[in-house]
């Protein structure tokens, strides 16, 4: 039976959508300049988020979901669309995630944003995010869904943005809105092939439609594809994935929100819903696990040779976001999700941990920082146990969820699909490559020697409102994961499971995977405790390697050179020169040559042959004289009298040859 | 109200004209009267046409507030005239979008200042505009849409900018082309059909009209060479560019927000329904030219170095989505199409105040002279980023539904037209929003952000000023209602559009729902 809480989770999102509406109406005549309205109603969003979580729950794994929706638009017989919401324990903990972090956020960003000339704009537009991110986790159809998906990539462009003097900025923001709206067209095209196959938006009737065997295979495997490039778009992955480290641009805390937390993972949770339509197509999984595989990799990589902190947790959010996909290429649907839990947590806490010691320091990059343990405790301490739970060291959130996707990959490839072992390595690589790259990071920025300017930096321990989010953050970095321990008790299977309850297992697995990330820190420290930045590879051998990633193996390069610039150049003014020169040029030559038509009719013919018999009778016809003028009089009645002519004339031609 | 019913639709049409003479009866000094003149006569005919709108039968296919006269006998031409769920929004549109540009007025006119001539123009407009809209009889809607071309072509030549007197001519000639062969299509329609009639309801009606196959593809051809030139399809829209951007700005909103639309109106009451299977035959091609609309618009945005004729080339491509939903023959696309002719009036018409209040300011309409207007007028800013974002599509904003409908119907056409065609359309449609997105975003960056040039950092200029609001907030206010609400439209015009591809071959041919 389903009571009370469940029936409302409606109102969560519209919390945040009152907020907005305030903040922007009169927040700046607030004492706390509209902040606290933001706070607020996040806070009542938690609350009912966290009811309505426990409600779930509490149903059992046999909970299959509650579903209320009302018609929004008719628009065509048997065309319609529902504005409705629907929570299953996928959404309750997604509700969960985007809450609390949203909340931790506005928390954090009232001492991080602290005297910001847009510092009320900036809360309301947190409102629309948290407003549009929920309204996409509760959407029951797809479209409804599609409406939360394009209301955070403004909000994100926006916030990315927020800086805009700087051109650098705004830049950024419009590479980040342009590159996964070119994912979404794919996404919107996926959703029109289920909507006609299945004749409806509704997210739950087209799954049973799947189902039930309703729709031909070929419709599936489309529909997956298209809806995939979304995916790719928004979550980042190879080879859309390249507007996320600019997203960086924006501030800090908005970077844990929505470019870390929550709305990237919107691509993975997308694949998550429509788990039905991808299970069902072989090649659609297969694209998903080797576009998530090489995507885990080749950010990791990038991920080892950033000097700016903020963009080595941005390679390491694609690199796990990539973890995640690929989880769901090989079936791994429960660690998936769990991993979008735990990574929420630690993740969100790296990020805002970053802003701590960016505050303090004033600088993105490492190679200015180091040293900073003894300066800001609680930083320090909160950003090495995130880094560790990234890190996948037990028993820290994200070794828990790690380790079930690579058993995940491990069975997948086992149970006859040869992707599975693509999968198994890249996880396997990636893992060493993460502890290598978190060692690093945590090497240069708290240890070592300060390489900060002494005299003018004096770093000190953020305020109050910036270290209780971390601290909050820290504790689920830590616990987090203890509601997915395998075994019989695995807690979150039973949250959220696609099908069978499944409880993979494997310790040598385990040890494996522990003994990988061992070794990825030692190797990473013992490399970068000295606080070298980078390995000196330029003059050897490997200097191309090196290059290659300094280069973002040029897939900026080859965008900008070889699609953006000559379309916004060489193709925009081609076709404006085809406008102007020959399009326009046959409407202006029409006139032209109908002008000389006339001409000649006045010069050769009227004057000349008619006006001439006309004199030879007698001179006083000549007043028929000043018909040149008739094409350029600029008189209305004499165009009209034309075109009446014309049409009279014609029309006698026509009842001539008709009758 | 009784008086509503038969007289309803005639008074909001007339009303205008009226005041347009009352405005040419008062003396040229007295500015005041004659701007209030023009206020309470829109803003009456408004009224009317609200009052129409809340009787309205929604859900009824049908005609509703008719009104039959015999009016040229000798050619059986009747004042006949009626609004289905295909024309309210647009008599409704016409009317705010009117009224609103009077508001306009009291805080702007354009050079060379002169009232009288001016809003009695405005307001001949208007009626002409509406009149369109109403119109069940050839020859009455051809007597409104050339009525229309009069005060506009003045608007343009007279109190236009550099190349008023190119850009006004052009737009004059170049619809009259279009009508001529319109007008040739309403005589071959009146002579083939038995009894001879001008009435688009009866055209309508099975039996009336004899045609051989090339005779009827003939006659379709004229009309929608005429309206396509309206609306503008590509290729015909070079008119288009030169008379928006210098237009002055209340007859570039007035073009923008109703003008265009008389031409996808045009296809939807008289070329289609009473040539169906002619329209069924030209559809892929007005997909094509459509889609391809879409995507060169967007490109011609991307090359514009001019705020406003960017904005003008931006109408390209949003007529195209409408055009796209059009040529799919589907209930979707339809109501798509209407949905969109309507978005596209409020958002692109704000747009165009827009550009004309910044032009009012700095003289320029050149994106490279503006930047960091956010630092200057931060409202006005604000407004220009909401209207761009809003028309390039963002769900919850009004632009977005037409285009997404549209698409969606391209997806799934009318079963006799070709797939291909119509999803290779879809796609690139598709490709299209995102040029749209770019060109909007760019255009943002550079007007709205960076910093502001040391020319204008020490003139003071005014960010929105109360008069130019009261003109704006009903459309900007619509934006979000019609993006929210989109049932707004959609339900009046859904019942009349499931009526007309009733019509098309295939009889009641919904869609089946199942993927071919």
């Amino acid at each position: 039976m389903v009571s009370n809480a469940i029936a409302y989770a409606w109102l969560i999102p519209v919390f945040p959508l009152i907020s907005f509406g305030v903040i922007l109406a009169m927040g700046k005549k607030l004492p706390g300049k509209g902040a606290e309205v933001g706070i607020l109603a996040l806070a009542a969003s938690l609350a009912l988020s966290l009811a309505v979580f426990f409600q779930t729950i509490g149903q059992g794994g046999d909970f299959h979901g509650y579903e209320r929706a009302v018609s929004w638009l008719t628009f065509g017989p048997g065309s319609e669309l529902e504005l409705g919401f629907r929570v299953d324990g996928l959404a309750a903990v997604m509700l969960v995630i985007v809450s609390l972090v949203a909340l931790m956020v506005h928390i954090y960003s009232t001492g991080y944003m602290a005297g910001d000339r847009r510092y009320t704009f900036y809360f309301a537009m947190l409102s629309a995010f948290t407003f549009s991110m929920l309204n996409l986790v509760l959407a029951n159809n797809l479209l409804q869904m599609l409406v939360g998906w394009e209301g955070v990539g403004v909000c994100s462009y926006l916030l990315i943005g927020h800086w805009w003097e700087e051109k650098a900025n705004s830049n950024a923001a419009i590479k980040a809105f342009i590159t996964t709206r070119i994912g979404d067209v794919g996404f919107i095209f996926g959703i029109f092939v289920l909507f006609w196959a299945a004749g409806t938006f509704n997210i739950a009737e087209i799954s049973e439609a799947v189902d039930l065997g309703e729709i031909a295979p070929g419709v599936i495997t489309a529909a997956a594809v298209l809806l995939f490039l979304g995916a790719i778009g928004k979550s980042a992955q190879f080879p859309l994935h390249v507007w996320l480290p600019d997203a960086m641009a924006g501030p800090t805390p908005v970077s844990a929100l929505i470019h870390a937390a929550t709305m990237v993972v919107a691509g993975v949770y997308l694949v998550a819903r429509m788990y039905t339509v991808f299970f069902d197509s072989a090649l659609a999984l297969n694209e998903v696990a080797v576009i998530g595989s090489i995507t885990m990799l080749i950010a990791a990589f990038l991920a080892l040779i950033q000097d700016d902190l903020k963009k080595v947790l941005a390679y390491s959010t694609v690199s796990q976001l990539g973890y995640m996909i690929a989880g769901l290429g090989v079936g791994a649907y429960t660690a998936s999700v769990f991993h979008i839990w735990t990574h929420a947590w630690f993740k969100a806490l790296l990020f805002l941990g970053a802003g701590s010691v960016i505050h303090a320091v004033h600088t993105n990059n490492m190679s200015s920082m180091g040293g900073l343990r003894s300066k800001m405790p609680i930083t320090s301490a909160t950003f090495i146990i995130g880094g560790l739970a990234l890190a996948g060291f037990p028993p820290f959130a994200g070794f828990w969820s790690k380790d079930e996707l690579v058993v995940g990959a491990y069975e997948w490839a086992t149970h006859g699909h040869p992707v599975g072992w693509f999968v198994f390595a890249s996880m396997l690589i990636t893992a060493f490559l993460t502890a290598c790259y978190v060692a690093r990071m945590l090497a240069l920025t708290f240890f070592g020697k300060p390489k900060y300017d002494a005299e003018h930096v004096h770093p000190h321990e953020s305020p109050r409102s910036m270290t209780t989010p971390l601290l909050v953050l820290c504790v689920l970095a830590i616990a987090g994961g203890w509601v997915g321990i395998p075994g019989e008790a695995n807690l979150f299977g039973q949250w959220v499971h696609f099908g069978d309850l499944h409880h993979g297992f494997s310790v040598p697995i385990m040890l494996g995977s522990i003994a990988l990330a061992v070794a990825g820190f030692g190797v990473g420290w013992a490399i970068f405790r000295h606080g070298k930045t980078s390995v000196d590879l330029k003059g050897s051998a490997w200097g191309w390697v090196y290059r290659l990633l300094e280069n973002k193996y040029y897939l900026d390069e080859i965008y900008m050179r070889g699609i953006v610039r000559p379309i916004r150049e060489q193709v925009a003014r081609a076709t404006y020169w085809t406008n102007q020169r020959l399009i326009d040029q046959v409407v202006n030559l029409a006139a032209f040559v109908t002008v000389k038509v006339g001409f000649a009719t006045y010069h050769g013919i009227d004057q000349p042959l008619i006006d001439g018999a006309v004199n030879g009778v007698g001179r006083a016809a000549g007043v028929l004289g000043g018909k040149l003028k008739f094409w350029q009089s600029g008189y209305m009645q004499r165009y009209a009298a034309v075109l009446f002519l014309s049409v009279t004339l014609l029309a006698g031609v026509y009842l001539f040859i008709k009758f | 109200m009784n008086w509503v019913d038969e007289w309803g639709i005639t008074l909001a049409v007339f009303l205008p004209v009226a005041g347009a003479l009352a405005i040419l009866l008062t003396p040229k000094a007295m500015e005041g009267v004659i701007k209030a003149l023009a206020l309470v006569f829109t803003g009456a005919a408004l009224v009317v046409g609200l009052i129409v709108a809340k009787a309205f039968q929604i859900g009824e296919a049908g005609m509703q507030f008719q009104m039959n006269r015999s009016w040229i006998p000798a050619i059986n031409a009747d004042y006949h005239v009626g609004i289905d769920g295909i024309s309210l929004p647009l008599v409704v549109l016409s009317l705010l979008v009117t009224f609103l540009c009077v508001i306009y007025c009291y805080w702007h006119l354009p050079e060379p200042v002169n009232a009288k001539a001016f809003l009695s123009l405005t307001l001949l407009l208007e009626t002409g505009m509406t009149g369109s809209f109403i119109a069940l009889d050839l020859v009455l809607f051809f007597v409104f849409w050339e009525l229309v071309l009069v005060p506009m072509y003045f608007m343009i030549g007279v109190w236009g900018t550099e190349r008023r007197q190119y850009a006004s001519i052009k737009f004059f000639l170049y619809t009259l082309f279009g009508s001529m062969f319109m007008l040739l299509g309403f005589l071959a329609l009146y002579f083939q059909s038995e009894p001879n009639t001008f009435d688009m309801l009866e055209l309508q009606q099975a039996g009336v009209l004899n045609l051989p196959v090339g005779l009827a593809h003939l006659i379709f051809g004229g009309l929608a060479l005429g309206f396509a030139i309206k609306v503008p399809l590509w290729p015909f829209h070079t008119w288009l560019p030169d008379a928006h951007t210098e237009a002055p700005t209340v007859g570039s909103v007035l073009l923008a927000a109703v003008l265009l639309k008389m031409g996808t109106y045009g296809f939807l009451r008289i070329a289609i329904p009473i040539l169906p299977d002619a329209a069924m035959t030209f559809a892929p091609v007005i997909g094509i030219l459509s889609a391809i609309a879409i995507v060169y618009g967007a490109l011609n945005c991307l090359a514009q170095t001019d705020l406003k004729r960017m904005i003008a080339f931006s109408s390209v491509g949003h007529m195209g989505f409408v055009m796209l939903g059009i040529a799919t023959m589907t209930p979707e696309g339809f109501n798509a199409a209407i949905f969109g002719m309507v978005a596209h009036g409020v958002i692109t018409g704000m747009l165009f105040f827009l550009s004309g209040s910044i032009k009012e300011r700095f003289h320029t309409r050149q994106i490279a002279d503006l930047g960091g207007l956010s630092l200057k007028m931060p409202r006005m800013a604000g407004l220009l980023a909401f209207a761009s974002i809003a028309s390039l599509g963002l769900p919850g904003l009004a632009g977005f539904w037409g285009e997404v409908i549209a698409l969606l119907s391209a997806y799934q056409p009318h079963p006799d037209l070709s797939l291909p065609i119509f999803r290779t359309a879809m796609v690139v449609g598709g490709i299209g929003t995102v040029l749209t997105a770019g060109y909007f975003l760019w255009m943002l960056q550079r007007v709205n952000l960076g910093t502001l040039s040391e020319k204008w950092r020490k003139k003071s200029l005014p960010d929105v000023q109360p008069l130019e609001y009261l003109a704006w907030v009903p459309l900007l206010a619509l934006v979000v209602v019609l993006g929210l609400y989109p049932r707004l439209i959609m339900d009046a015009t859904d019942s009349s559009v499931t009526a007309l591809v009733e019509m098309l071959p295939g009889g009641d041919a919904s869609i089946a729902t199942t993927d071919r």
